[in-house]
């Protein structure tokens, strides 16, 4: 860890040094707010009676806390079939992905063969790709292979919108895990295949998670072309367009909009917390590293 | 321009590449192509067939009879003309590249600086931070846009509340969401918010990448901080602020769940962009011939960057492979 630019002369005192931390952690408590306090403001409003809410002056804890609003979320009409919906569609994906991107990366991150620079740049583009300019073309062939209103279609536009993301990334912990192991389980008789399933495969495992987390993220959060495939059968639709729609469905309740808000981005927030490390990590090798 | 075009040149199978190739057995020299395959497939079908399917339709006159109907006719390029003679359009595409130029400029900015900052903390503030950016980048699209109407709500949000209380009582009240320039400036304030944590993480994961000898050298020739991040810094992560630079002009450019679930474009379409123009004419007005050819000449353009900042990445890449 590089301490960066530390002030010039011999070693400072301690007080010197505790002195100048003073602007920087200052700095840090201001961005620690910013970033935290929607989040933050979400959560306490979703703890609150409506009539605290709705008061003159905004109080910055629940002081009355009330779990009112969540009953309100969770009792409101589909709010079942609408997390299972979103989770259905998400979790297909994400395995599609996973696998489909892990051959690829493979291809791209083992072998050496024609072609593989034009792939991996196809790859880098299709990482790219202008998703949202493609909901008419998109909903006229679901309308067209009569998928319009189903989840396969939303699963399988998931799919591609991370099957980019996750060979570059696999490829980048892949990276990672030396060639050498491999070599030396195939000089001790196994397969290529063997090699890979035996000494790579489970190296790679917690980037395989943190990478299908990140398609995870994207797919569970995906509104478009939730919003453009689900259009007469409602009880195909997916938490994100549920929660845009539910100040029509609770009018001004803020509380129940933060409480519905909350439960949505929990199961999200959990495993982020735990793995985004491994997720930043995995990125800037497959940016600085190639 | 001739170091740029070489590797770009180099990615045509080259001599030691073919040859391992032809001394491999043929069945194993198949295998990487049976790996691709299912990648291949996915896109031809789910990325080239809609883009292929979108200039199709933006050639055609495709409303709301021939989707119905089918047998669309043909009308050459007149939906491009009808569009780029359109005053509207060129109003929108201005106000998109202002909306992308101005998030992008703010992301980067602070981006790097909470960057910089990470690597200065201790260890205990500097988890503290990572929490709170993390928790900032974790928060879904839609959840974060229903909370940012909450904030900015006008009787009974905190931004008011606070607004009014250090004595700026026009906000007493104030309806952001009525007023065009105020929409379109809650949605930059969301969608910065929203971008900096990928950039400042992913910046600082660089950063401790970088040998400390450098800054020690810096140091001892008296460098200012300025300096030694324009001299030291920046040069060796140039890779990585290429890619993140040319990620968030593309993201921020084809932004549409913010504004469509805060504004639909509005007020007065003071905050539609291309995506949401495109979107409004296609869904709305049902004049889906008319949407494609404005989602091309996104694709375009969104490609005219793409390939500028791919032609740097690619040299960067290609050092590497």
């Amino acid at each position: 860890m590089t301490t960066a630019p530390a002030a010039p002369g011999l070693r400072p005192a301690r007080a010197a040094r505790a002195l100048r931390r003073v602007p920087l952690n200052a700095a840090a408590l201001a961005v620690l707010a910013t970033a935290a306090f929607p989040v933050y403001w979400m959560a306490s409003t979703a703890f609150k009676p409506t009539g605290d809410i709705q008061a003159g002056t905004p109080t910055l804890l629940p002081l009355h806390p009330t779990l009112d609003h969540f009953r309100t979320a969770v009792h409101a009409a589909g709010f079942g079939t609408f997390w299972r919906n979103s989770l259905l569609v998400t979790l297909g994906a994400v395995l599609l992905s996973l696998l489909v991107g892990l051959l690829a990366a493979f291809a791209v991150g083992r072998l050496r063969w024609r072609g593989r620079r034009a792939f991996l740049l196809m790859v880098f583009i299709a990482q790219m790709a202008p998703w949202e300019a493609l909901l008419i073309p998109v909903y006229v062939i679901a309308r067209d292979a009569d998928l319009l209103d189903s989840l396969t279609m939303l699963t399988l536009v998931y799919f591609m919108t991370t099957l980019p993301f996750t060979v570059v990334t696999l490829r980048g912990f892949l990276a990672a895990v030396p060639v050498e192991l491999e070599e030396a389980a195939r000089v001790d008789g196994c397969t290529r295949a063997g090699a890979f399933r035996r000494i790579t495969f489970p190296l790679l495992a917690p980037g395989l998670l943190s990478t299908s987390l990140f398609g995870f993220i994207t797919a569970w959060n995906e509104f478009a072309f939730a919003n453009t495939l689900i259009i007469k059968n409602q009880d195909a639709r997916t938490l994100p367009v549920w929660l845009s729609s539910f100040s029509n469905v609770f009018g001004t309740d803020w509380g129940a909009t933060m409480a519905a808000s909350s439960l949505f981005m929990l199961p999200v927030l959990l495993v982020f917390l735990v793995l985004q490390n491994r997720v930043t990590s995995g990125l800037t090798a497959g940016a600085v590293k190639g | 321009m001739p170091t740029a075009a070489r590797p770009l040149a180099r990615r045509a199978p080259g001599a030691t590449a073919s040859r391992s190739a032809a001394r491999r057995p043929a069945p194993a020299a198949l295998w990487p192509y049976l790996l691709i395959a299912p990648t291949l497939v996915g896109t031809a079908f789910l990325l080239l067939y809609p883009l292929l399917r979108n200039l199709l339709i933006s050639v055609q006159h495709y409303r709301m009879a021939e989707l119905i109907r089918g047998r669309p006719a043909f009308v050459g390029l007149d939906n491009y003309t009808t569009l780029l003679g359109d005053a509207e359009f060129w109003t929108v595409a201005a106000r998109t590249a202002r909306w992308t130029a101005l998030n992008v400029v703010l992301i980067m900015l602070l981006g790097t600086l909470v960057a910089l900052l990470l690597v200065r903390l201790g260890r205990r503030m500097r988890l503290a931070v990572t929490v709170a950016l993390v928790l900032t980048w974790a928060t879904p699209v839609i959840a974060a846009t229903t909370v940012f109407q909450w904030l900015f709500q006008s009787r009974f949000g905190v931004v008011n509340w606070a607004l009014d209380r250090v004595g700026l009582h026009r906000f007493h009240d104030y309806a952001w969401f009525a007023h065009g320039d105020a929409t379109f400036a809650v949605l930059v304030v969301l969608v910065v918010w929203q971008s900096v944590p990928f950039v400042a993480l992913t910046l600082y994961g660089g950063l401790t990448t970088v040998p400390g000898e450098l800054y020690e050298s810096a140091r001892m020739d008296g460098a200012t901080a300025w300096q030694t991040f324009r001299l030291v810094t920046f040069p060796v992560l140039r890779p990585l602020f290429a890619l993140v630079t040319s990620l968030e002009v593309i993201w921020c450019f084809k932004c549409f769940a913010q504004i469509w679930v805060i504004s639909q474009g509005g007020p007065n379409s003071a905050t539609t962009t291309l995506p949401v123009y495109a979107f409004q004419i296609a869904q709305s007005l049902h004049k889906y011939d008319l949407g494609s050819a404005a989602s091309t000449v996104t694709v375009l353009i969104l490609l005219g960057v793409l390939l500028f900042n791919l032609r740097r990445l690619h040299r960067e890449e290609a050092t590497d492979l």
